[in-house]
């Protein structure tokens, strides 16, 4: 089957230090991936850079065997939550309105149609009531809901995730699963930036182990090895002993 | 039209044109930006007369579009080798300034066009200087060009309104839905300019900052939805125009001082009263949730 994702030889570097190198996978279509290693290993940078928003210094990225300009509107994006600005004057609604900005096109206002494809995909992260709230008083865990509820109207075919579960409350966390798997039954790829070790074998089938380069990637089941967990995390994780024994 | 009716048009299409940018110019958080380029048009417009040798609006507004990017990108360009983003505003904005000031004192000679006017404008005379229009008589010039900046400020934003939300919001999602977020960056800073140097004819560059910033940070105070914040925003412009002209009447004084005055008395009214930001509010709210 033909990868959604090709990375080869990639790298890049964030403000003069070299964050990423020699990067290279594939994901294949209909699968969950986590990424994770330790801080700084280059986790949100690599989606940066794969999606064109911070420049690689060498390699070559590929989305469903085309560039990444043709593929725009088949790629969703969740960025972190503290990337923007919770006072700007919207709400939920609208936030989730910007997921079908690309597709209204210029010059057209948002129509009726639009809006309730807005609602029905924040009904499906329980937040149909919330609709009208400023999003500066919704809590954290509800942000992140909007978040996925504008990744969700843009019913896009690979979906890019920075640290979606950062923070968010246990019924937010549970919605957000619900919501990726719900996804990936629909044959989705879905593509996570991950940071609680704990969880990777319950959530994802897949997982990347990132430290500036690629250290495994495969299979949870085979990939997310003690061996592989050191040899990603180094002598920085030393907790991570009691809980793999 | 009567004197005064002139002086209070002119001023409320300035409050109107700049209130409704300045709601863009906060959000982006690029207030310091409208400072940089309320002084470096000067350059554009010395320029501009030197090229052509006449003072004429359609000359002064390109040379004003030209100095407004020339400012926006060299600030960027600075910025992106390691110059932090207020030294890099504070460097190029007075930079390009000074050079305008030299090329008025050593170029220009006697024409109409001098540092103090820059700064303060001179709405005072701006009724006796009348053009012809068709069908409607005899017209003070600056009120011909400020009603085709603000048409041109609407139609944009009525265009560009969702494309300005999303990279005002969330850049990295505007560019990942193909929105080209550079191109709708300059398009704004070119509106920026031009709106900026309609309104420094009339008003002054000191004015020019007041009414872009004052107004729209009021407006912020008031609402939480991004339209009502526009029309808000565009109304304080034109209240502060129209109370700034009586309080100088009242007190002799500068009118563009005194309208700059003005919207910062409204700026503190907002700042105390309103009920959804206001401190006020944000004091008794507290104590009727525990009653």
């Amino acid at each position: 089957m033909m990868p959604v994702l090709t990375v080869r030889e990639l790298s890049a570097s964030y403000r003069k230090n070299q964050v990423l190198n020699n990067v290279q996978f594939n994901i294949k279509p209909g699968t969950m991936t986590s990424i994770v290693g330790p801080n700084g290993a280059g986790k949100s940078t690599l989606l940066k850079v794969i999606l064109e928003l911070h420049p690689k210094l060498s390699g070559n990225v590929s989305f469903f065997g085309s560039t990444y300009n043709k593929s725009k509107s088949r790629i969703g994006y969740v960025p972190q939550r503290g990337s923007v600005d919770w006072d700007f004057p919207t709400n939920a609604l609208d936030v989730v309105l910007m997921g079908l900005y690309g597709q209204i096109g210029w010059f057209k206002w948002p129509k009726k149609s639009d809006k309730e494809k807005a609602l029905a995909a924040l009904s499906q992260m329980g937040m149909a009531d919330f609709a009208d709230r400023q999003i500066s008083q919704l809590s954290g865990g509800q942000q992140q809901r909007v978040f996925l509820a504008r990744a969700l109207v843009q019913d896009a075919d690979l979906y890019f995730l920075d640290e979606p579960l950062a923070g968010v409350d246990a019924a937010t966390e549970r919605a957000i699963m619900d919501t990726l798997k719900v996804l990936k039954e629909k044959g989705r790829t879905v593509m996570v930036v991950h940071h609680d070790l704990q969880t990777v074998e319950d959530y994802f089938d897949h997982v990347l182990m990132l430290n500036r380069t690629v250290v495994a990637h495969g299979a949870t089941k085979e990939t997310f090895t003690k061996e592989n967990i050191y040899r990603t995390y180094g002598g920085t994780l030393r907790w991570m002993g009691e809980k793999l024994g | 039209m009567s004197y005064t009716g002139w002086i209070l048009l002119t001023a409320s299409l300035v409050g109107l044109s700049c209130g409704f940018i300045g709601v863009l110019l906060i959000l982006r958080r690029m207030a310091m930006m409208a400072d940089a380029i309320s002084h470096t048009v000067l350059l554009g417009i010395v320029t501009a007369f030197l090229v052509t040798r006449e003072l004429s609006g359609i000359h002064m507004l390109i040379g004003a579009i030209i100095a407004g990017l020339l400012t926006t990108v060299l600030v960027q360009w600075f910025h992106e080798r390691g110059v932090q983003q207020e030294a890099s505003i504070g460097v190029v904005f007075t930079s390009l300034f000074a050079i305008g000031v030299v090329l008025i004192a050593t170029q220009v000679g006697n024409a109409h066009l001098d540092v103090k006017h820059t700064l303060m404008g001179e709405i005072t005379f701006i009724p006796w200087e009348k053009t012809h229009i068709p069908w409607i008589g005899e017209v003070p010039e600056a009120v011909v060009m400020l009603s085709a900046v603000l048409l041109v400020v609407m139609i944009a934003i009525l265009a560009f309104y969702k494309e300005w939300k999303i990279t005002s919001f969330d850049p990295a999602l505007a560019a990942s839905l193909g929105i080209p977020v550079v191109l709708m960056h300059y398009v704004f800073m070119s509106l920026v300019s031009v709106t900026t140097v309609a309104a420094f004819d009339a008003v002054g560059a000191i004015m020019v900052v007041a009414m872009l910033i004052t107004p729209a940070a009021a407006a912020y105070l008031w609402t939480d939805r991004l339209g009502i914040m526009l029309v808000l925003s565009g109304l304080f412009g034109v209240i502060s125009a129209i109370l700034g002209y009586y309080i100088a009447a009242w007190l002799d004084t500068s009118i563009s001082g005194s309208m700059a005055f003005a919207t910062g008395l409204i700026f503190m009214i907002s700042f105390i009263g309103s009920p959804k930001h206001g401190v006020v509010a944000k004091w008794i709210r507290p104590q009727m949730l525990s009653s």
